[in-house]
């Protein structure tokens, strides 16, 4: 396993603060940060003509808007501390999707901001970060 | 000709609004219509007369069409089956590459068009007219039209325009024009393509359009026990408006909605429709010999077997739409290198909505026939199928009244999107005129709830059957570049450069 860390950002503060714990252990591990941004997206629902004809142009909406306001910031700071990072924004179930870039990119560890969620709406839907302990294959460290 | 049916049609939607608010608008327009209506399906449905039969050229022409591309494409609609279900599932599918349209989406998006109030009313149609046996041609017609949707989907996307707000617009119209011009007849693929696009939008406000609001109407009324009798305009107006909040005010989410809830409807109809098989359970032998004898013998049938086999697959067609390229319009906005593999997915159209859906409202029909064969009294259309179901449950009626209304609101909504594509086709993406070809939309909306069944089924079929003319002829010229995309297609799948991702 290669000296790689999955870092998983969503724009919000707990990912913020997953960023700040990612940034201080990459320094002192000299280790390479993969961040990732995935976008809620599932290949099974039921949309209009026009909803189809509009997808691609939306996809790429998405995928410059993840990265302008979350993942290129996040890259800026990390190369400013002298840490190797790549960027990353994909489209499909969070914690599968995450699960899956670690494992293509070799990750050592996934490093993931928690929302904070009560108790009844995490049990309504679920939380990525809890999803990932259950499944990933790899430790997870969840950044309250 | 279809130009003056326009207009005719356009003339007709706007005396609705000079005429007096009163319940004898129905009547006037009854009374106007139905003689033109007869004109139109004596034209299309120009009929030649073999063993005492009378067989209309165009569905001749339809049927050879897919038996031809059955045929052509060595039987892709057995063979390519497994390949088109693992596509949908998501198997081919690169995780990398995700957030496009899905080939799942694609095909829930095809058949929400699709799986309409013809798969309700449309089958008890053709059990009245052809017998039992139209029930056998109607799954014969199902199963050969997949190879058809086969081949004009993959040409959907093959030959597809992008525009320059990045969107996408296909279909019959882009792939006769530019697939024609490469095989050397850019002036004949122009005509083709004019001659669709015209088609299309004008046939998207019978099949899609008309023919929905009626049965909705009918099958309203039917639940109300008749106390909307002659305020079919009222029903329209309603109708229209909530279609009008949709296509034109933008209203995307009531759209959203019923595509969501259209799947779960279809679902919730084949449960209940099993249910009312298996409780007509001792007549489910006779019910399935009657289908088999009928289709060969065609007893009681204007025209016997011949007469069965016309119905159904007249029938068949206007319920999954093979060989009109509607379909062919809605998976041109899927994003794929591999046009080969839409066409794929496409055949499970046909599949769901004839051989399944369609098969499962016969069957409804004929088991309540053979326990007690005046069932439905007078009742024709949907209110047929509708009495068939209440005989065992009697709450049935409302709920499929609810099913009714949304399959054909879902409908109408993705006729609307195939009828303007034909539009910005002739006329450009101009805003202006989109809005007047949504308007003129909606009027018709109003006006199929307005005039009776006949006439309706009349001017719907005339005007869909009218653009498979066009459609077939440019899918003859261009089937040699499907089965050579195929070939290719299958030859990288099996040498596995094509990967699999899930397994």
């Amino acid at each position: 396993m290669d000296n790689v860390v999955l870092l998983a950002v969503d724009g919000s503060p707990g990912s913020d603060r997953a960023l700040d714990h990612a940034l201080k252990r990459a320094k002192t591990a000299g280790s390479k940060l993969v961040v990732a941004f995935v976008i809620e997206w599932s290949p099974y629902t039921f949309n209009t003509p026009e909803e189809n004809a509009e997808r691609h142009e939306r996809r790429e909406t998405e995928i410059e808007r993840a990265n302008d306001m979350v993942v290129a910031p996040a890259l800026v700071r990390l190369t400013g501390e002298g840490i190797e990072a790549e960027g990353l924004v994909r489209h499909g179930a969070p914690a599968e999707t995450l699960i899956r870039l670690a494992r293509d990119h070799n990750a050592a560890q996934i490093v993931i901001g928690r929302r904070g969620q009560g108790g009844l709406k995490s049990l309504i839907f679920g939380s990525v970060a809890g999803n990932l302990i259950q499944t990933a294959p790899v430790p997870v460290v969840v950044v309250p | 000709m279809t130009r003056f049916t326009w207009l005719l049609a356009a003339a007709l939607s706007l005396t609705l609004f000079t005429g007096p608010a009163s319940a004898g608008i129905d009547d006037a327009i009854n009374s106007f219509t139905a003689p033109i209506a007869a004109l139109i399906g004596q034209i299309v449905f120009f009929k030649i007369t073999i063993a005492g039969a009378e067989l209309p050229l165009v569905v001749l022409w339809l049927v050879a069409g897919a038996v031809f591309f059955t045929f052509y494409m060595g039987f892709v609609n057995i063979r390519g089956f497994g390949h088109a279900i693992r596509l949908v599932r998501g198997d081919y599918a690169d995780p990398d590459s995700a957030g496009e349209v899905s080939h799942f989406q694609a095909l829930a998006t095809a058949v929400s068009g699709t799986v309409g109030i013809g798969n309700i009313g449309g089958v008890a149609v053709a059990v009245t007219v052809g017998g039992a046996g139209a029930t056998f041609w109607l799954i014969v017609a199902g199963f050969l039209g997949m190879s058809t949707k086969f081949v004009e989907c993959t040409l959907g996307v093959k030959y597809r325009n992008e525009n320059p707000d990045a969107s996408v617009s296909g279909g019959p119209m882009y792939y006769l024009r530019s697939g024609l011009s490469e095989r050397g007849m850019p002036g004949f693929g122009k005509f083709m393509g004019t001659l669709y696009a015209i088609g299309i939008f004008v046939g998207a406000l019978g099949i899609g359009n008309m023919f929905q609001s009626n049965q909705a109407y009918v099958q309203l009324n039917n639940v109300a026990g008749g106390a909307l009798d002659g305020y079919g305009w009222l029903v329209g107006i309603i109708l229209a408006c909530i279609v009008f909040s949709v296509i034109i005010g933008g209203i995307k989410s009531i759209a959203s909605v019923t595509e969501k809830i259209v799947p779960f409807m279809a679902v919730f109809y084949c449960f209940f429709a099993i249910i009312v098989i298996l409780m007509n359970g001792s007549a489910i032998p006779q019910a399935i010999a009657n289908i088999f004898t009928g289709a060969f013998t065609g007893e009681g049938v204007a025209g016997g077997a011949l007469g069965a086999l016309i119905i159904g697959f007249q029938r068949a067609v206007f319920s999954n739409e093979a060989g009109i390229g509607s379909a062919s319009i809605a998976h041109a906005a899927v994003r794929t290198d591999e046009p080969v593999t839409e066409g794929y997915v496409s055949l499970l159209e046909p599949f769901i909505d004839t051989i399944v859906i369609c098969t499962i409202t016969a069957l409804v029909i004929g088991t309540s026939q053979v326990a007690d064969p005046n069932f439905a009294g007078d009742a024709t259309g949907i209110a047929m199928t509708s009495a068939a179901f209440e005989r065992q449950l009697s709450w049935f009626p409302i709920p499929l009244a609810f099913a009714g209304l949304l399959f054909a609101f879902s409908t109408m909504i993705s006729w609307s999107y195939y009828g303007l594509k034909g539009w910005t086709y002739l006329f450009g993406e101009g805003e202006f005129g989109q809005n007047g070809y949504k308007v003129l939309y909606c009027l018709f909306v109003v006006l199929g709830c307005v005039v009776q069944l006949g006439p309706i089924l009349d001017i719907s079929d005339a005007l869909v059957f009218l653009i498979c003319v066009p459609n077939i002829f440019g899918l003859y010229f261009l089937a040699p570049v499907v089965k050579r995309e195929m070939q290719e297609y299958l030859a990288r799948l099996e040498s596995g450069e094509i990967k699999r991702f899930k397994h």
